[in-house]
């Protein structure tokens, strides 16, 4: 386990910008901001538009990181305490379940919840409570 | 013009994960584990961006239509079903073994390193398996019984 500095500014700051972009996105395309709705379409585009500014999208979030070494002569910080197994059994599992559950923590628990969907509260609801178990399960019952 | 403003919004959106700490797995494992390592940041960047966009929608959804497409195009289903609940239910599993959502993990990408290219890798693998899932083999089952 690694221990991580309690950011309150950084990350409230950082929440803002994600509020931001949902907005601007809703103001310019009238979309919500998905990532797994960028994924999703990419992989399957109803047509060229819709293909286009999905990539148009990913290209901007992945200029990012880049974006905030410029500014801050950081790289943000990414701090993997889990396997590669995990990683890719974890990110199947994600894949499958953000699938079905229409959405993940940008679309249901950001910008569904910023509309007061019942949907999206109760998936936020959810995939929140079963995360916090499986990291009490994994960490303090199964023990590393 | 769009798609270089869509850009723009994508710019911000991965600034934004950058900032916040939920492009990496530790500071998202540790905002869960409460009986340990607690970290509470990440309550600071769901309430900030909960904020934030509550009051921006309110603004958007004053006007009769966004500036680059005729119509809203935004989610109007309103059940909660097994599929929404069950897709959730495995998703925080999968959050809570790999510490990555894809929300996080795709400006990660950016930064280049390859525990991210292996999480999307197999985000786009289960996303796949899911949409063949959806698509192909459930119609069967239904054309059969």
């Amino acid at each position: 386990m690694i221990e991580t500095a309690f950011t309150p500014l950084a990350s409230l700051a950082g929440g803002v910008l994600i509020g931001l972009s949902a907005t601007l996105l809703m103001l310019l395309l009238g979309r919500v901001m998905g990532a797994t709705g960028v994924v999703s379409g990419l992989m399957s585009p109803a047509s060229r538009p819709d293909f286009a500014w999905r990539a148009a999208l990913l290209a901007g979030m992945v200029t990012g990181p880049g974006l905030l070494w410029l500014l801050s002569g950081d790289m943000p910080a990414i701090e993997v305490p889990v396997s590669t197994g995990a990683l890719i059994v974890g990110g199947l599992i994600v894949g499958i379940g953000v699938t079905f559950g229409s959405g993940c923590t940008s679309g249901h628990g950001v910008c569904g919840m910023a509309r007061l969907s019942p949907r999206s509260i109760a998936a936020t609801l959810t995939f929140m409570a079963v995360t916090l178990i499986t990291v009490f399960v994994i960490r303090h019952v199964i023990g590393t | 013009m769009k798609l270089f403003a869509t850009y723009l919004v994508g710019v911000v959106f991965g600034l934004g994960i950058s900032l916040s700490g939920m492009a990496n797995p530790a500071k998202v494992l540790n905002f869960f584990d409460i009986a340990g390592t607690w970290d509470p940041s990440l309550i600071f960047v769901m309430g900030g961006a909960l904020i934030t966009t509550f009051v921006g929608y309110k603004l958007v959804f004053g006007r009769s239509a966004p500036v680059f497409e005729p119509d809203f195009n935004v989610p109007s289903s309103r059940r909660i079903d097994t599929r929404l609940i069950g897709g959730s239910a495995l998703f925080g599993l999968g959050w809570g073994i790999a510490g990555f959502c894809p929300g996080g993990a795709l400006p990660a990408l950016g930064t280049g390193r390859p525990e991210v290219f292996v999480f999307v890798a197999a985000l786009i693998a289960g996303i796949a398996l899911a949409k063949f899932l959806q698509s192909v083999v459930a119609p069967r089952l239904r054309a059969a019984s």
